[in-house]
């Protein structure tokens, strides 16, 4: 009834192009961001940023990479939590030995090291596929994690091997270390998750998203209507090694302030990125979010309920948070394979339809 | 849509857990899941029995019942964050997270925050030096102060000279088993030993490949820096390669019945260093048990009293306690807040007649601590398993540690951290 094409002319190719073509979905849009950049700072306090929101940005930003490498390109990588930490250590350097550098410059620029980081370890899937690449993928997370554990140049050399952010400004406001305010770490995540997310929308509707989808629905016939191969993966490795290096980038100095490598960019960091992106959807941008939300705030929420409202022990409600989350994703994946993103965009479908199905 | 219901439910579980008054709130961040969780509940329920203790004997601190808010964190970072953010406004008075690498987390944080934090034994051992690290202490014992006072023992039985001997340390791949590296490296240049270093990755199930070094190089003496499984693991691969176990050493969060149990017989000789007495031979546990353990209020499943770490986690609280009451005294007032505990901590002695007070003469060592000294004297002890009588006991008496190497190290490490973070000497 309200949700629907009728009456809604476009006039020009842009308009017929734009991302969100209803205009529900599209007032829903604005009012999305008007809530999160213009009310949400100003009520942010800091459980709300560094338990909640915080790492549901910085996680959304590794899912998006990971779904342009595995869902667009079809390229499977166990390689995440190594190329997060890539984009860690980057920032640590940078910030150490740059101390006057914007933080946006820092961050960005880890993102291009990972990419390159990346480019090295996409070679292999030139040659091989499938659960082969998985676990030549997996050899680049064990090698970077081994790397700057071994290395005492890239913790500059601490004696215990933990990086710690120091404070770090973007334009005169902090942004890292402990006495930055709630609200400038969110919005500093939320301009990057933003322009992160205009970016990869736009990256998988044109020419070089179809040039991903063509090699990950078939590589032969995508070589024969002429695809390269090698520009085509390398470039999706490169790029999703770009959004993973700067969720590490942001994982570190922003949302934990000091990391150690093995505990927070080990192989579980990698599955639980798979997660995110199987859940929420592969190759869709609203899945990354979707499945980001579903494996970070799920167990958040169900700790706030059983400890907080119904005062379980806690060693029992961590348990049943393990088992709830489990059960959850189950369900999920049986009820709809194809991720949490399919029912949104099948209950999107069902409402155009409203009040009058087939 | 999902997503503001979600928010809006969140919003309301952490409205319950809102601020409570007339109360002194310690968080226990505490893991009774995961790998280490074995030793982790052991801790917390030391921890909180002791806190239930004050409350049904002495009717809480000054009059001012505490309460302890725990908060489950599996020994992960992220959820030590949260836990973190969660119970800071909830009025703590300190926090002990019982983890290194949440030390390095929180350091920052409790920092800016204004609320003191108490690393007995873990952590980063350089928050020493009060004068860089204000929030944050680690009195009485720390790492470099373990790995020195196991070397010592070492000399002692080889009548003062280890040149020529080799040392393993087997360490939990992380944070806490670097934190001894610099300092057992600084000894091994001055005694003359070679130190072998054989890094674990968490958790520690699997070790294989290190015993088979340890086996094929046979070092005359190994150390553990391991916690929860690992612990278990490692005695008992040392049991399978006949590893002598008088020569295989703890530091003291590898050192409680849980890791020497499951390897049985095997495990009789092994030594562990320790920073407090091990046992219940103290008036305050008959109060222990007619207060709480038979009154039904023993925190967890309730049998984990007396043993290691049980009596540790209860230290920990009872050094926490003992600066409320300093705390409360310097400033007149029963209602303490972070600010005024952590005076109350840098003003802290622990005498015979505090630990007499409560019932535990003899427990701990005697300290005192000041403004630019956070650590404490750094005693230890060490401990010994005797698999027949399935009991841990000391073997020497609170000794000393090698204070002209370690507080060197110490000042250059707070140093670079005063330096990194633009820290100006807090003491003056």
């Amino acid at each position: 009834m309200f949700y629907r094409e009728a009456g809604d002319f476009k006039k020009s190719y842009a308009e017929d192009n734009q991302t969100f073509p209803l205009k529900l979905d599209r007032y829903g849009y604005y009012l999305l961001m008007a809530v999160a950049f213009g009310v949400v700072p100003f009520f942010i306090n800091d459980y709300w940023a560094s338990a909640i929101l915080i790492p549901f940005l910085v996680w959304s930003i590794a899912a998006l990479g990971l779904n342009i490498l595995g869902g667009y390109c079809g390229q499977i990588s166990l390689g995440s939590g190594g190329f997060m930490a890539v984009g860690a250590y980057t920032t640590y350097k940078l910030m150490t030995s740059f101390p006057d550098l914007n933080m946006f410059v820092i961050v960005l620029l880890s993102g291009v090291v990972t990419a390159m980081v990346g480019l090295i370890f996409g070679l292999p899937s030139l040659r091989i596929k499938g659960f082969y690449l998985a676990v030549a993928t997996l050899a680049a997370q064990f090698f970077l994690v081994w790397m700057f554990n071994k290395f005492g140049w890239f913790y500059n050399y601490s004696a215990s091997g933990q990086i710690t952010a120091p404070a770090r400004e973007v334009f005169g406001f902090e942004v890292t270390g402990a006495t930055a305010t709630a609200s400038a770490k969110y919005l500093f995540c939320l301009v990057l998750v933003v322009g992160l997310a205009w970016l990869a929308r736009n990256l998988t509707r044109g020419r070089i998203g179809r040039s991903w989808m063509a090699i990950r629905d078939m590589d032969i016939a995508a070589e024969i209507i002429g695809v390269n191969p090698l520009k085509t993966k390398l470039l999706a490795f490169a790029i999703s090694s770009f959004f993973i290096g700067v969720a590490g980038a942001l994982f570190f100095s922003v949302y934990l302030g000091a990391i150690e490598v093995g505990e927070a960019f080990g192989i579980q960091k990698s599955f639980l990125l798979l997660f995110m992106v199987i859940i929420g959807g592969l190759g869709t941008i609203f899945g990354s979010f979707i499945g980001a939300a579903f494996l970070v705030l799920m167990p958040v929420l169900l700790k706030n309920i059983m400890v907080g409202q119904l005062n379980f022990p806690i060693d029992i409600a961590a348990h049943l948070e393990f088992v709830l989350v489990g059960l959850f994703i189950m369900i999920t994946l049986v009820l709809e394979p194809r991720g949490i993103a399919q029912l949104w965009r099948f209950a999107k479908a069902k409402l155009r339809l409203w009040p009058f199905p087939h | 849509m999902k997503l503001t219901k979600l928010a809006a439910i969140a919003v309301a579980a952490t409205m319950v857990a809102g601020p409570v008054l007339a109360q002194l709130v310690f968080p226990s961040l505490s893991y009774r899941t995961g790998p280490f969780g074995a030793n982790g509940s052991e801790v917390a329920d030391g921890f909180a029995d002791y806190m239930t203790l004050l409350n049904e004997r002495d009717g809480g601190i000054g009059g001012v019942m505490t309460v302890v808010n725990e908060c489950e964190t599996g020994y992960s970072t992220e959820k030590g964050v949260e836990c973190y953010e969660a119970t800071k406004g909830s009025g703590a008075l300190i926090y002990q997270p019982l983890s290194t690498g949440m030390t390095y987390q929180l350091i920052p944080r409790v920092t800016a925050d204004g609320i003191p934090m108490l690393t007995t034994g873990y952590g980063r051992t350089s928050v020493a030096n009060g004068d860089v690290f204000k929030q944050v202490f680690n009195f009485p014992v720390n790492y470099w102060n373990g790995a020195s006072i196991a070397v010592n023992y070492m000399l002692a039985e080889n009548d003062g000279d280890l040149s020529g001997k080799t040392i393993a340390l087997l360490y939990h791949n992380s944070a806490y088993g670097k934190e001894p590296i610099p300092t057992l490296e600084a000894l091994a240049g001055i005694h003359g030993f070679d130190l072998t270093l054989l890094p674990i990755d968490s958790p520690g199930q699997e070790q294989k490949s290190q015993w088979l070094q340890i086996r094929r190089e046979q070092p005359d003496y190994a150390l553990l820096w391991g916690w929860g499984i690992m612990n278990q693991v490692a005695i008992q691969e040392a049991a399978n390669i006949r590893f002598p176990m008088e020569n295989f050493m703890g530091i003291w969060w590898s050192g409680s019945e849980n890791d020497v149990i499951p390897a049985g017989m095997a495990a009789d000789g092994y030594k562990a260093l320790t920073f407090h007495a091990i046992g219940t031979d103290f008036p305050m546990f008959e109060d222990m048990q007619t207060y709480v353990v038979d009154a039904g209020l023993a925190a967890g499943s309730g049998d984990n009293v007396g043993t290691v770490l049980y009596n540790r986690g209860m230290y920990g609280a009872l050094l926490a306690a003992e600066a409320v009451k300093v705390a409360q005294a310097m400033h007149g007032v029963a209602q303490i807040d972070a600010a005024m505990m952590r005076d109350g901590l840098e003003n802290l002695v622990v005498s015979d007649e505090t630990m007499a007070a409560v019932g535990l003469q003899g427990f701990g060592p005697n300290f005192s601590v000041s403004c630019e000294n956070h650590g404490g004297p750094g005693l230890g002890a060490i401990s010994q398993w005797d698999a027949t009588a399935q009991k841990w006991s000391l073997i020497t008496g609170f000794e000393p540690s090698d204070m002209d190497v370690i507080q060197p190290l110490i000042m250059a490490d707070s140093a670079a951290y005063a330096a990194e973070n633009n820290i100006e000497s807090q003491c003056n």
